[in-house]
């Protein structure tokens, strides 16, 4: 009886509805608090991008966390040319924090929405964005915070999913985080250039100059992931600057 | 060994419940029939997850309920499971409870969830589980698989609680993110790089097995 394909085929669908509303149940009850989460994780690493309020974040609670991005930042949603969106092609509106920047990455570079979130904190400012790409194993990302004059980098939150620990998974510590404040993704000609992060480490900061970094032995390939990543991402975002930024300022930075 | 004087007031607790025989399921695998350092078994998550011990408790914490959990829920279904898919429904149902943790993981521990879901995941085919299902839960009581689980899981446990103490204390300075050299006075202690990567782990659970077999007079056949 117990060898009868019948009571296989019985027992395997008892089994799998029991288990299957098991999972399916407990992700619904425990979705809020997985949600919860994901926003507080993605607001720290927001906020993680001002060095001054990454020193900061340690020691505080997740309410106090969310009381202190609420205050100090603000958050828009432009398209790849550059002009303001508010609702997506649903016509739902988009809220900045909820883009998943993984999933538009995987659209056409022109579909994407790049969100951006201001940074203000006693006539202190900054443009946090956030860039996407990959490492040598897997997904990296971070966002950037970029100083009001578009230029220089006041500084970087880089996290990943797979990298070597203690080779490429170090872009995640404030060690090489740090490297990048006051670097400038503009050359002296006024070309855009990113930032790249150099082969090999210990250059002098005579040697790196203003538009790049020193690098991680070891880990040139998650390196090179990283620079194809701000390149990448810092690139898109120049339209915004262009259009609401820098014409705003009545500046021309830019003069192609 | 601080399992072992941290394992004394649980089997006090239930001294009813344990007589010798039962006893002998908990202790076993915390030294003479190790899952790890005699089994060699799921060595590859002692290996990945013990650079840090915070991380490595909570893993040896989701493995220790995993197995606690799949070996009793297989005990009270093993008349009712079919043999030629035995194996799969071990699956399901190691699945289904890995799954659970993660997703807890996931609401409660989200920075540790980042960390470690990629190695929750693979619990799934950590040999340890379906090793003790095979060769026990499925021809033992509710009650007794679950103390097997339990010792399998505190005899993973420890080993790979052993090895992050290593792994962290040459590797970083620190003992569960706590600088103790600098606390100690000692500001520029030279950490060991080898140790951070997996290679160290090979090197710390080679060491860790050869002074136990030393002691225990274990030889393979």
């Amino acid at each position: 009886m117990r060898q009868s394909n019948t009571y296989i085929i019985v027992f395997s669908l008892i089994l799998t509805v029991v288990l299957g509303g098991l999972l399916s149940g407990v992700s619904q009850v425990l979705g809020p608090a997985q949600k919860k989460a994901v926003d507080l994780d993605t607001k720290k690493q927001i906020l993680g991008a001002i060095p001054a309020e990454k020193a900061a974040l340690q020691s505080m609670t997740p309410e106090q966390i969310l009381a202190r991005y609420s205050e100090v930042i603000s958050s828009v949603v432009a398209d790849y040319n550059g002009n303001l969106v508010t609702t997506n092609e649903k016509g739902e509106p988009i809220v900045a924090e909820n883009v998943n920047i993984e999933k538009n990455y995987k659209k056409p570079v022109d579909q994407r929405v790049f969100p951006v979130f201001k940074y203000s904190e006693n006539g202190e400012e900054a443009y946090i964005v956030p860039t996407f790409g990959a490492g040598l194993w897997d997904a990296i990302w971070g966002y950037v915070a970029i100083a009001p004059d578009l230029e220089t980098i006041i500084g970087v939150s880089f996290d990943h999913k797979g990298e070597t620990p203690g080779l490429g998974a170090r872009i995640t510590t404030d060690e090489v985080q740090a490297r990048y404040q006051g670097k400038e993704m503009y050359d002296a000609q006024g070309e855009f250039v990113s930032i790249e992060m150099v082969k090999g480490e210990n250059h002098s900061d005579s040697e790196l100059g203003a538009n790049k970094v020193d690098g991680m032995a070891g880990a040139t390939l998650t390196a090179n992931g990283v620079n194809s990543m701000l390149k990448n991402y810092l690139g898109y975002y120049q339209s915004y600057f262009d259009k609401n930024v820098r014409n705003a300022n009545a500046m021309t930075l830019n003069n192609n | 060994m601080s399992t072992e004087t941290l394992e004394a007031p649980v089997v006090k607790e239930k001294e009813a419940l344990l007589s010798k025989r039962r006893k002998k399921f908990v202790t076993d695998p915390l030294n003479d029939d190790n899952p790890v350092t005699v089994q060699v078994l799921g060595i590859c998550s002692a290996l990945a997850v013990t650079t840090q011990m915070k991380p490595t408790l909570v893993m040896a914490i989701s493995v220790t309920l995993v197995l606690m959990f799949s070996n009793l829920i297989i005990s009270l279904m093993r008349n009712a499971i079919p043999t030629r898919v035995r194996i799969i429904v071990q699956l399901a149902v190691v699945a289904t409870l890995v799954t659970l943790v993660n997703e807890v993981l996931k609401a409660y521990a989200y920075d540790m969830y980042k960390e470690l879901s990629v190695f929750i995941g693979l619990i799934i085919t950590n040999c340890i589980v379906m090793g003790r299902l095979e060769a026990f839960a499925l021809g033992n009581k509710p009650y007794d698989s679950m103390l097997d689980g339990l010792g399998s899981g505190l005899g993973y446990s420890w080993i790979i609680l052993a090895v992050a103490f290593f792994r962290e204390i040459w590797g970083s300075g620190n003992v569960f993110g706590y600088p103790v050299f600098e606390a100690i006075g000692i500001e520029n202690f030279p950490t060991n790089g080898l140790m951070v990567s997996p290679v160290g782990a090979f090197v710390v659970l080679g060491f860790i097995i050869w002074v136990q077999r030393t002691k225990t007079g274990y030889v393979e056949h």
